[in-house]
């Protein structure tokens, strides 16, 4: 269609001008995406891109079925749909809380997914008047267009209910579940031949149905705390649906754009990976959670001890320099906002205090800087990792506020521990360290801490959110 | 069901072992507790309360007779006899500077295990009964300097005309001299402070005090927690300082002691002499010999220029129910951790540092001194740390060889050119486009900040989106299927779109940089 110019001018012509326009604009907006200054210009040439290519691709359908009944109808729908999607979407992101944000993304990866889907079946119904090798072609692109969006649909699905607390976040372990992932997708290969020599439509609901169950099960046997790199994952997913719908409508701003998605996500859950020490291929493929199961390891850790909130508060006004290691259970707890509070108390009082995030603390990359951002911690006291490590050996006091894994001495010093060779927060080498937690039970990874029964660290045991108050009414 | 008797103290003692508050938690740990009348009468816990506590108020005979018996001082010969064979006496023995004790606790068949002898690690804080009583000490010895100075702590303006703060002096920063340090800060005093540590220097300064270091070429490292004799320079130069600083303050507290000899000698006869009339002088270390000359164990001396030195040595006794409290709570840690099961059996594992300290007499047979324990805090526990580290550094998870990656790549490439060679018209030009996206997304996003990944993903998901234009192209087809179909996937996508970017907007607006803040 877009491909298809004839003169100066045409809608056809205006159309895949507007989209190239429209695919740089999304080009800069990744790009500004990646920096703090930049960031909003970044937003706004998102917005602009897709302004265009709406508009132009919305003047082209109607350009090439005016006059006709459909046209109408076509338009009727369209503003309908148009105006409900996006009064919904407006909604939702005026009203939810940032400790959901890995819901909400979650759920709009799902909607992409479903929309490939829906827009595949059409593809389908559509059956354009084409050259046999096209007509193959044609039918190979819906196939793997609904495959691809049907993973993404049933996989986001699954990772919000597991982010939302509606569904166990304990990884599935059916037996021979790669057998099963491997199977899919022979399966999926066998009926994409078989589709392209005898279109029928009973193979596209079983390709669809076959799709939905894989993705299902691909999230499910991933453990809640490896969410991160899923979600990640998902929204790189989300991209290739979007891609292989343009292959289906020869739509090179599809492509360009689902492909900039889909490399951008890839590279994102890359980093993520690399932050746990995992293999990127055994993730994108699902095999992420066949990590060998915890040695349930009985050894004696010692005792650990308990601090009270005055004596932190004590703690925390003697100290030089604080840092701050949050993770996801301070987004459980709301306890943002009082820590923020307390970062900025003590920093009136001249205590140098940092923040120091893994990079896969929380529930989705970067989780815990919006939290904080949403809270008013500047982000230039917010450190990364690799910037902070360095310096925890200087630090007078670090505060553990909901993280476990993220801390675990285990993880740079016994071999033997299932988490081995993850880059960790050093918090163990500051003079002193506060846990902040509900309970002596282990974190997502299911192995025990060390660093709670280490001579310079403090149990503070309960809310994350009513311990860091009570800190602040003790100042 | 074991029996635990807590017995009545002999003298002027006014502390007691265990507090009605203790005492319940020792009923948790599943033992039975008998409390001699009277016990606690001194340290202002009545028979009543502990009764309400759920111990039983016995005679003195009965309370001796329990097979663990709980005790603040050392028994004397007497007492000692009055234990039941097999007993458990838990106390501060002072074994160190009384072998003659463990002697004569040895000759009976019992277990004798002292407070004061858990070892300085973090793990047995919680029982350091040396600390918790030192710390009280230091606290009462700066009441009892300013109940003997004449004079306001801080300094005032006021009508009737200016008054100067006054200085205090500390020698030695252990749990005593920092809590002697705060005491008196926190009564508004000048407050100096001298140890031949130097990393207490932070400590001291934490509190509230000015630390003065001794400037001599060599330093003390501490591997045990405590403090160690000093040299011949050293001492000269810190002689010095006292004297200086005695015809300077108007209070000096002396907390310094040595485990297992005779106070060092700080203060000279001419120091005292040299300092003004109405100063005061407590000698924490009297009971040792004294830091100071001229101090008397447990006596209040006033000197002829009219210095009160005061060498109390039953500083903790003198604030008794804070220090039955904190006492209390030491021995109830130890119980907590001789009765593991909490089934109210005393088990005590010889494998475990800090059990094996404290025990002075296993069964008849003496078991003192108990191998040394090192604690080391400093430095050199750093090194050691660094050089494991390097050791076992993180093993990265082996990926695939230089050639297995090799060779995929090719397979890949293979198969890309493969498709594209034989595929019809659109479909290379379509792969060009999608091959280079890829790339151009791959290195777009590579230097994203980490703060911004969530803003990054929000803002790809609206693009991706995008899917939309795909829907729209459908939506005025011939079929009413088809137009339904891609309604619904317009409505998805648009919710997509909007959400994603409103979002973003939004996540954005809240980072700020360190101005916005103030």
């Amino acid at each position: 269609m877009s491909d298809t110019v004839s003169g100066p001018f045409t809608a056809d012509s205006i159309a895949g001008a507007a989209y190239v326009v429209a695919a740089l604009l999304f080009i800069l907006s990744l790009a500004g995406l990646s920096k703090h200054e930049k960031a909003r210009a970044g937003v706004i040439y998102g917005i602009t891109g897709m302004i265009i290519a709406l508009a132009a691709t919305i003047w082209l359908t109607i350009q090439d079925a005016w006059g006709t009944g459909r046209a109408l109808t076509g338009l009727g729908l369209l503003v309908a749909a148009v105006v409900v999607g996006g009064a919904i979407g407006l909604w939702r992101a005026r009203v939810v809380e940032m400790t959901g944000m890995p819901e909400l993304i979650a759920v709009l990866h799902s909607f992409v997914g479903l929309a490939a889907v829906l827009v595949g079946w059409n593809g389908h119904l559509e059956a354009p008047a084409l050259s046999p090798d096209l007509t193959a072609i044609h039918h190979a692109e819906v196939f793997i267009g609904v495959f691809i969006g049907a993973v993404t649909f049933t996989g986001s699905i699954v990772a919000f209910l597991k982010l939302s607390a509606r569904m166990k976040s304990t990884p599935l372990m059916l037996p021979g579940k790669n057998a099963i992932n491997l199977g899919a997708l022979a399966a999926f290969i066998a009926l994409t031949v078989w589709y392209v020599n005898d279109s029928q439509l009973w193979l596209l609901i079983v390709v669809t149905v076959l799709a939905l169950g894989l993705g299902w099960h691909l999230v499910a046997s991933i453990g809640g705390g490896d969410m991160p790199v899923v979600v990640s994952m998902l929204n790189s997913y989300s991209g290739w649906a979007a891609a292989a719908a343009g292959f289906l409508l020869n739509n090179d701003l599809l492509i360009i754009t689902g492909a900039l998605v889909g490399s951008s996500g890839a590279y994102l859950s890359y980093i993520m990976c690399k932050a746990m020490n995992r293999s990127f291929i055994s993730v994108i493929a699902g095999g992420f959670g066949i990590v060998a199961p915890a040695s349930k390891d009985d050894t004696d850790q010692g005792e650990h001890r308990e601090i009270t909130a005055e004596a932190t508060a004590e703690m925390l006004t003697n100290a030089s320099s604080v840092v701050i290691t949050p993770g996801y259970g301070m987004a459980v707890a709301q306890a943002q906002y009082p820590v923020a509070e307390l970062a900025h108390q003590l920093r009136e009082r001249g205590v140098d205090v940092r923040f120091g995030i893994h990079p896969v603390a929380g529930r989705l990359p970067g989780h815990m800087n919006v939290l904080l951002a949403e809270a008013k911690v500047p982000y230039d006291i917010v450190l990364e990792m690799d910037e902070i490590n360095e310096d925890l050996g200087e630090t007078s006091v670090v505060l553990v506020i909901g993280a476990n894994d993220t801390v675990n001495p285990a993880a740079a010093e016994d071999p033997s521990s299932p988490i081995a060779g993850m880059p960790v927060l050093r918090v163990w080498e500051a003079e002193n360290v506060v846990v902040f937690k509900r309970s002596m039970a282990a974190g997502y990874a299911g192995v025990q801490n060390p660093l709670f029964f280490r001579d310079n660290s403090q149990m503070l045991f309960g809310d994350a959110k009513q311990r860091v108050e009570d800190i602040l009414r003790a100042f | 069901m074991t029996r635990i008797g807590i017995v009545a103290e002999m003298g002027q003692e006014t502390r007691v072992a265990a507090t009605p508050v203790t005492v319940r938690q020792l009923a948790e740990l599943g033992y039975e507790l008998v409390v001699e009348k009277g016990a606690g009468e001194s340290a202002s816990f009545r028979d009543e309360a502990y009764e309400a506590a759920g111990a039983l108020i016995v005679g003195a005979d009965e309370a001796w007779g329990s097979e663990v018996v709980l005790r603040v001082n050392p028994p004397t010969e007497e007492e000692i006899n009055r234990l039941a064979p097999g007993a458990t006496l838990i106390g501060s023995l002072s074994p160190g500077l009384r072998p003659e004790l463990v002697d004569a606790l040895a000759v009976r068949p019992i277990t004798a295990l002292a407070l004061d002898a858990v070892p300085r690690i973090s793990r047995a804080q919680s029982m350091d009964v040396l600390s918790s009583m030192a710390n009280i000490a230091g606290y009462r010895a700066v009441i009892e300097a300013a109940h003997e100075f004449g004079r306001f702590f801080t300094g005032q303006v006021t009508a009737a005309g200016k008054v100067p703060p006054a200085k205090v002096l500390v020698a030695g920063a252990g749990v005593a001299g920092l809590a002697a340090i705060g005491a008196a800060s926190s009564l508004g005093a000048i407050v100096r402070a001298t140890d031949p540590r130097p990393e207490v220097a932070d400590q001291v300064k934490s509190i509230g005090g000015t630390y003065l270091k001794v400037e001599v070429g060599e330093e003390m490292k501490s591997s045990d927690g405590y403090a160690k004799a000093t040299s011949e320079a050293y001492d000269a130069r810190a002689a010095e300082i006292y004297t200086e600083q005695a015809a300077d303050v108007d209070i000096i507290i002396t907390t310094a002691l040595i485990p297992g000899r005779a106070a060092p000698k700080l203060l000279t006869a001419e120091d005292v002499a040299g300092m003004k009339a109405g100063s005061v002088i407590v000698d924490m270390a009297a009971g040792q010999g004294g830091n100071v000359e001229g101090s008397v164990a447990g006596e209040r001396i006033v000197t002829d220029n009219g210095v009160v030195i005061l060498g109390y040595t039953d500083l903790p006794a003198r604030l008794p129910a804070q220090a039955s409290q904190l006492y209390g709570t030491n021995m109830l840690n130890l119980l907590k951790l001789l009765t593991p099961d909490k089934d109210g059996v005393l088990r005590i594992d010889f494998d475990d540092v800090v059990q094996r300290s404290v025990t002075v007499v296993r069964e008849g047979e003496k078991t003192w001194p108990p191998p040394p324990v090192q604690v080391s805090a400093a430095p050199q526990a750093k090194t050691e740390a660094g050089t494991i580290d390097n050791n076992t550094a993180p093993k990265k998870k082996q990926g695939l060889s230089p050639a297995g990656k090799g060779s995929l790549f090719a397979a890949g490439t293979a198969v890309l050119f493969g498709i594209n060679a034989v595929a019809p018209a659109p479909l290379p030009q379509h792969f060009t486009v999608l091959m280079l996206s890829i790339v151009v997304g791959f290195y777009v996003i590579g230097k994203v900040h980490h703060a911004l990944h969530t803003p990054l993903m929000s803002v790809t998901n609206a693009i991706s989106g995008i899917i939309v234009v795909g829907a729209l192209l459908q939506v005025t087809s011939d079929n009413i299927i088809m137009q339904v179909l891609a309604a619904v996937a317009v409505l998805l996508a648009s919710i997509n779109i909007f959400g994603g970017f409103a979002v973003t907007r939004r996540m954005l607006a809240m980072f700020s940089a360190g101005k916005a803040r103030s």
